[in-house]
């Protein structure tokens, strides 16, 4: 696939003061269940070593109590999410981030999608479940996403036409393997995700 | 995770007065902030103190700041916005498709695109 090449990253270099040009950020978001291999995927191919931050959130809660009652509680939670970054030319900044994990981190995932080129979905084929969530969460939100079928051990276990049929996605959604430890897989991964967004935007 | 002793005595919510949102929009964690080069000002508390060194240094997204100082993303959030009311900060949000028309934020992603198949 040949898009035209582009010079235009920083529209507002051209005529700002000196010392506000700053580097155009975009982001990819990385998901999938845990221990799917998230961290080692952005590990691969960010230029600085994946940082973890943490978000302190109140989740408002109602639910039933020991005794029978509704309750309707706030608790305080703490969520570690990883992100690594990638200098590319045009002063473009591409940051990864990985999701937290469990779906009642939902409204985390929303601020990281707002603004987001997509997502990838890594998928261990030996707990298909784990990634259900990410990829509802995406189809039913219209946010390009691809699924990456992570071969830990460089062998794949399920062939990736069970992988599409067993998740259920649209014939469109890009299903391949990939190898979170490989610099090569991951930028080939990305690659189908940004190509699967112009898509989208030229269709 | 490792946090310095001040950041293990203070709850979090301590350091933003209560406050969980700044009066600046909303951050996004992408945003990249960098002090105002020449002003100098004595900050509202030491954690304002500690963003404000380290975003003179480097330009540095929201999330980042957040990671280096071990410190909430929510803190963090409030906090820079504080600085940027005080003009110690620039934040410069990022490639925004809900603010670019389409053939921009297109020709960003065709940006991407050519340089993560050059790495």
């Amino acid at each position: 696939m040949a898009f035209p090449r582009s010079d235009v990253a920083a529209p507002e270099a051209a005529d700002a003061p000196p010392g506000t040009v700053a580097p155009v950020t975009v982001k990819i978001v990385v998901a999938g269940g845990f221990a799917v291999g998230k961290t080692t995927f952005i590990g691969s191919i960010s230029d600085i070593e994946p940082l973890s931050t943490e978000a302190a959130m109140t989740e408002h809660s109602i639910g039933v109590d020991d005794a029978g009652g509704v309750s309707d509680r706030k608790t305080s939670t703490t969520v570690a999410m990883d992100f690594g970054r990638i200098a590319l030319p045009g002063d473009l900044w591409l940051y990864l981030f990985g999701t937290p994990g469990q779906d009642r981190f939902h409204f985390m995932w929303d601020d990281l999608v707002k603004g987001a080129i997509g997502a990838v979905v890594l998928v261990d084929t030996d707990r298909l479940e784990a990634c259900f969530d990410a990829v509802d969460y995406f189809e039913s939100r219209q946010i390009p996403f691809v699924l990456a079928v992570n071969c830990f051990d460089g062998m794949a276990k399920h062939a990736l036409e069970e992988v599409r049929d067993a998740l259920a996605v649209r014939p469109e959604t890009p299903v391949f393997y990939t190898d979170a430890r490989s610099r090569a897989a991951t930028k080939q991964a990305l690659i189908s995700l940004v190509t699967l967004a112009m898509q989208r935007m030229q269709a | 995770m490792e946090y310095d002793e001040e950041a293990r005595l203070v709850r979090p919510y301590t350091l933003t007065r209560g406050r969980t949102r700044s009066g600046s929009a909303h951050l996004p964690l992408e945003a990249l902030v960098r002090g105002v080069p020449g002003v100098t000002a004595t900050p509202a508390s030491p954690e304002h103190g500690r963003i404000l060194a380290l975003v003179s240094a480097q330009i540095l997204s929201v999330v980042e700041v957040s990671a280096h100082l071990s410190l909430p993303l929510g803190v963090v959030r409030v906090l820079i916005g504080d600085l940027a009311g005080d003009g110690l900060v620039i934040v410069h949000t990022g490639s925004n498709p809900a603010t670019q028309t389409p053939q921009a934020h297109l020709k960003v992603l065709e940006s991407v695109l050519d340089g993560i198949s050059a790495l």
